[in-house]
């Protein structure tokens, strides 16, 4: 699971109003090196909440990204590979998703988030 | 030459999931007779939801280029071994979609509205009676309650919602789920729709619709 799927996710539970972003549990993290596209990140970047990429990455074991960005910041090659490599490059192979308000656990095995609910929260 | 759709003997299987058939092909022959117009779109998100054994979405990705990471994959499935099998099916063709197991689009509809350029969608459409709707396992592949048209009317608000502007859904849909009343619904929300591509088998008789935001003419509802 990249981390441009873990800012599109949130907690899908009933009657939870705070459920962005999910916390990451991590057991495994892989790197894979994907090409870069400035076209893609220049389109992604208004969608990305920056905050929860940032947090996210951090919590992968990449200290890179700054805390704040900016849409004149595309201009710089090296914020655009930065921002490559946490948004499309990061994968949690093994690991959880937590719901930030009941503490729910969603299970992320292979690189696949599981956000299957049980009849009582949906 | 760079095959410009899945094949068969690369797409993984596993007993509880539904392989490739028909419907997939015809869905897919839908996207490749489209495909200068995808391609010309450039859309930045692709989404298949119910992606079975991975043969659409992995198509999809071929035919837009797989060398392509101008493009964001990502497809679900109820059926987490469907999802699976997508993984394994991507991987052998090369390909990278990121796979989220849930209802639809469960967790992803806050914070992907608006932003699918484009959707395709293989749904259970086999009319069945409602107890069969939903069941885990296989089955959710194809049981689609009255007329087939359970999880259809589940889906298309959803994609309502996820659609961008300027997002296009395609998808499969047989003669007894009422192909033109669907458009006729969508329409009053602002769609524009072109059955694109008719398949009739000894079975069934597909229906493949592709449905856009026709942004020049919203209608009002009274």
């Amino acid at each position: 699971m990249r981390l441009l799927t873990h800012n599109m996710l949130s907690s899908n539970i009933k009657g939870v109003t705070n459920g962005f972003p999910l916390l990451i549990e991590v057991e495994k993290v892989v790197e894979k090196q994907v090409d870069f596209n400035e076209d893609f990140l220049r389109n992604m970047f208004p969608k990305i909440e920056w905050k929860a990429l940032v947090e996210a990455s951090r919590t992968m074991g990449y200290t890179e990204l700054p805390e704040n960005a900016e849409s004149s910041m595309l201009d710089s090659d090296e914020f655009l590979r930065k921002f490559h490599h946490a948004l499309i490059e990061l994968h949690l192979e093994e690991g959880a998703l937590v719901c930030p308000e009941t503490g729910r656990k969603f299970p992320v095995n292979k690189g696949i988030p599981n956000m299957l609910l049980h009849e009582d929260e949906v | 030459m760079l095959s410009r759709t899945a094949q068969i003997r690369l797409v993984s299987s596993h007993p509880e999931v539904y392989d490739p058939c028909d419907d997939s092909f015809a869905l897919v022959d839908a996207l490749l007779a489209d495909r200068a117009n995808l391609l010309e779109h450039r859309p930045s998100i692709c989404m298949e939801v119910g992606c079975g054994s991975g043969y659409v979405i992995t198509s999809l990705a071929l035919m837009l280029g797989k060398g392509n990471s101008g493009c964001y994959f990502i497809a679900t499935d109820i059926n987490p071994h469907a999802v699976g099998v997508t993984h394994k099916t991507m991987e052998a063709h090369g390909c990278h979609a990121d796979l989220v197991t849930t209802d639809i689009a469960s967790g992803l509809e806050k914070r992907l509205a608006g932003s699918v350029d484009v959707m395709v969608v293989n749904p259970p459409y086999v009319p069945t009676p409602e107890y069969e709707v939903g069941q885990f396992g296989i089955a959710s592949a194809w049981a689609g309650g009255e007329n087939g048209r359970s999880v259809i009317d589940k889906i298309l608000p959803v994609a309502d919602n996820l659609l961008s502007d300027k997002g296009w859904l395609y998808l499969v849909t047989l003669t007894a789920n009422n192909p033109s009343e669907i458009c006729l619904q969508m329409m009053k929300k602002g769609y524009a729709s072109r059955i694109v591509l008719q398949r009739s088998t000894e079975e069934e008789s597909l229906h493949i619709i592709k449905l856009w935001r026709n942004l020049d003419t919203q209608l009002e509802v009274c």
